[in-house]
């Protein structure tokens, strides 16, 4: 039997590593190296954009305040969280996010969507107390976003990057992605055909209240106003996506 | 051969020159971030019912001490509670000094540490991958890569020493958690940093794949660094203390090979009724429920080693602590199965079930083992007689154990109540709760749950202070536990 010849891996380490790795590999590569090569995996859909610089910029905030912590970012498919946050998430929507938020807890509500779904206004008077907006509310409270200058000047080093990890950016968008991130944050963004067409459905103009200064408020609503409004769901099939 | 024996074959008349330094320093470094993590963790339970807590100020609020407080006990307190008694037990069950003489064990501690401090640093000051238990940026991240390769370097190289002919199961578990965490890190930290000299980097996957990639680390990061190395720990000190041989060795073959294999498939079930695909959601599902099995295999083999030996529970507070961590792991090894099938997992993803899961594994199992192993460690590590108090640890136990069913019970009961509330309809059919409602109905679990943790962090004082007097030599004057009942029973 089998347990009798165990006493060769007892008595050599290297049969004991080399047992332990094909034991430990076998799963990971069943169950992930698929979702890499099976094209079902991530549903056709229209709308999916990159993020521009001010979104990715905001992106960036959210993850360093550790949002994450208690904001999903991933509803399910179940008639309560459909009516509640909208449509179920699709894996195409986060195809362009490095990395993944989805989120564990919901300590606070999903995220998914909640872009156009308040004010800007009342995002920043949420973020810099949220009892002034939600008494019962236990977020903390996020005053020095507003206070503080944007530092994302190199938006096109970071866009670069993005792109080398498969980030369909073009060139005209690395080229103008420090122009991208001051031009979204003003007026003006509403007027340029060129920046819609860069990123549509993209949220134009002063977010924070002060528009004489590009501030991490800016950029954080300028990304939670985006959340969950690219894809076109006029022209999804839902059973052609089956998976 | 009885495996078991070879946990009490290392007399110490045997001259071999142990390398205790570093466990010393393991020891205390385990006491010392055990303290850390717990203190955070109870002032993030504190912010949670009092947001007023949070200060408004970024280095203070509740999304960068979240992950300060999950890596302090798990990478910190569980890392150097691993890194101390797998290099005593290694040492001891092949009875050959470390590989490496006295440096290389030594550069695995201090850059272990300052793997900690970099890390901890980084998530007070926001610098962030923003995956859960893999916060760390890409250059912390090699640091640890360079560490680890040392840490597997000196343990295989013991083991390769060994005056043994068996490598004794405790090491397998060992072993296994070593490589298989060497696996996981470099598997889910493949990321471009935006420049060499920034701390930003960019995850090299993406959306749903990379959703996987992390779970199928977060999951084995429970199943190899909260579970494998620590069932390592069990498989020595508990026979130790017990002194009776290992229950079963057929039993530890087949549960470790079982173990370290369906572990891995289980990932998925932190994804379920996401956009993950469901043929890798029911997959995962399928080997999480059978991952029930090789987990009470270990339990029983844990349990049933007390044969003929549970009358030390009475007397050996310390014994008693590595057995109700055992019985910890039990459970909560119960509840995780049940927790991964799909209908349950409807009703408690996103809630507060799933931390009080956690805690149920990290604090009764991970910590429990981890401070049973600490006190019988101590006094040997210091050639000193007994600990200073066994009252103490006693103390420290129930405060402890209260302290756990306190938290875990009002988890259970937030976790359940919000999830069911988020799912309820009206008679009209409209949603009943607003999500607001759903929060503030947590307000006195949460209180419930933070005073649980505060009387897990009192009791990790009182170790704090029979470590500190037992290594100044000091005895408390007290009698023995338990021994007035045992000579009127005979």
């Amino acid at each position: 039997m089998l347990l009798k010849k165990h006493h060769i891996v007892e008595k050599n380490v290297f049969v004991l590593i080399l047992g332990i790795f094909l034991t430990i590999i076998i799963g990971g590569i069943v169950e992930i190296v698929p979702l890499f090569t099976m094209e079902q995996t991530i549903e056709k859909v229209e709308g999916v954009r990159p993020y521009s610089p001010l979104e990715q910029a905001g992106r960036n905030i959210y993850l360093r305040e550790g949002c994450y912590n208690c904001h999903s970012q991933q509803i399910r498919p179940f008639r309560d969280e459909v009516e509640r946050y909208g449509h179920y998430s699709l894996a195409a929507e986060s195809m362009y996010d490095h990395p993944f938020q989805w989120g564990s807890k919901r300590t606070g509500p999903d995220l998914a969507r909640v872009g156009a779904k308040y004010s800007n206004a009342w995002h920043v008077a949420h973020m810099t107390d949220p009892r002034s907006v939600v008494p019962e509310s236990i977020m903390p409270g996020y005053p020095f976003l507003a206070n503080r200058a944007l530092e994302f000047d190199d938006a096109k080093a970071h866009l670069e990057t993005l792109k080398m990890v498969g980030v369909p950016y073009t060139d005209e968008m690395i080229e103008a992605a420090k122009a991208d991130l001051y031009l979204q944050a003003s007026e003006d963004a509403a007027y340029d055909d060129d920046f819609l067409a860069r990123y549509p459905k993209a949220a134009t103009g002063d977010f924070d209240g002060n528009p004489q200064k590009l501030t991490e408020m800016d950029a954080l609503i300028a990304y939670l106003q985006v959340l969950g409004r690219m894809v076109d769901f006029t022209t999804y099939n839902p059973q052609m996506n089956l998976r | 051969m009885s495996q078991g024996s070879m946990a009490q074959t290392a007399p110490s008349s045997v001259a071999v020159n142990y390398n205790m330094d570093v466990v010393r320093w393991g020891a205390l470094a385990t006491v010392f971030w055990g303290v850390i993590g717990f203190l955070v963790g109870d002032v993030l339970a504190w912010q949670l019912a009092f947001p007023a807590l949070n200060f408004d100020i970024e280095y203070l609020n509740f999304g960068r001490l979240r992950p300060l407080h999950t890596s302090a006990v798990i990478f910190a307190f569980g890392g150097n509670a691993l890194l101390a008694t797998s290099f005593y037990v290694v040492q001891r069950t092949c009875r050959a000094s470390l590989y490496g003489g006295k440096a290389l064990p030594a550069f695995v501690f201090w850059g272990y540490q300052l793997f900690i401090v970099m890390a901890a640093i980084g998530y007070v000051t926001g610098v962030t991958q923003g995956r859960e238990y893999a916060e760390p940026e890409w250059f912390v991240d090699l640091w640890l890569t360079i560490v680890w390769v040392c840490y597997l370097a000196v343990f295989v190289g013991t083991l390769l020493k060994r005056r043994e002919p068996h490598i004794y199961v405790a090491n397998w578990f060992y072993l296994a958690f070593i490589v298989t965490i060497a696996m996981l890190h470099l598997g889910n930290n493949l990321a471009i940093p935006v420049s060499l000299f920034g701390t930003k980097s960019y995850s090299m996957f993406s959306g749903v794949q990379d959703a996987l990639t992390q779970w199928w680390y977060g999951h084995n990061a429970v199943g190899f660094f909260l579970t494998a190395g620590f069932l390592g720990m069990m498989y020595y000190f508990i026979p130790k203390r017990a002194e009776r041989p290992v229950y079963s060795y057929r039993l530890s073959i087949i549960h470790f090979w079982a173990l370290i294999f369906l572990y891995i498939w289980a990932g998925p079930h932190h994804l379920h009724y996401t956009a993950l695909p469901d043929w890798a959601q029911t997959l995962g599902m399928t080997f999480s429920i059978m991952l029930w099995m090789p987990s009470w295999g270990g339990m029983i083999n844990g349990l049933m080693t007390l044969s003929g030996a549970w009358d030390k529970l009475r007397t050996d507070p310390v014994l008693r602590f590595m057995v109700a961590a055992v019985g910890f792991y039990g459970m909560s090894t119960f509840e995780g199965p049940v927790m991964s099938i799909k209908a349950v997992n409807g009703l408690s993803h996103y809630t507060d079930w799933t931390i009080g899961h956690v805690h149920s594994g990290a604090l009764g199992w991970v910590a429990f083992v981890s401070f049973g192993a600490i006190y019988h460690l101590i006094p040997v590590l210091w050639n000193r007689e007994r600990l200073y108090s066994m009252r103490l640890v006693s103390h420290h136990f129930w405060l402890g154990t209260i302290g756990i069913v306190l938290y875990i019970t009002s988890m259970w009961v937030s976790g359940i109540m919000q999830g069911l509330m988020w799912r309820a309809y009206d008679e009209l059919g409209f949603l009943q709760y607003s999500f607001i409602e759903t929060v503030e109905a947590m307000h006195p679990y949460y209180i419930i749950r933070a005073t649980g943790g505060l009387l897990f962090l009192l009791g990790s004082f009182l170790m704090v202070w029979n470590v500190y007097k037992t290594i100044r030599g000091d005895l408390r004057n007290e009698a023995p536990i338990g021994t007035p009942a045992t000579v009127a029973a005979e």
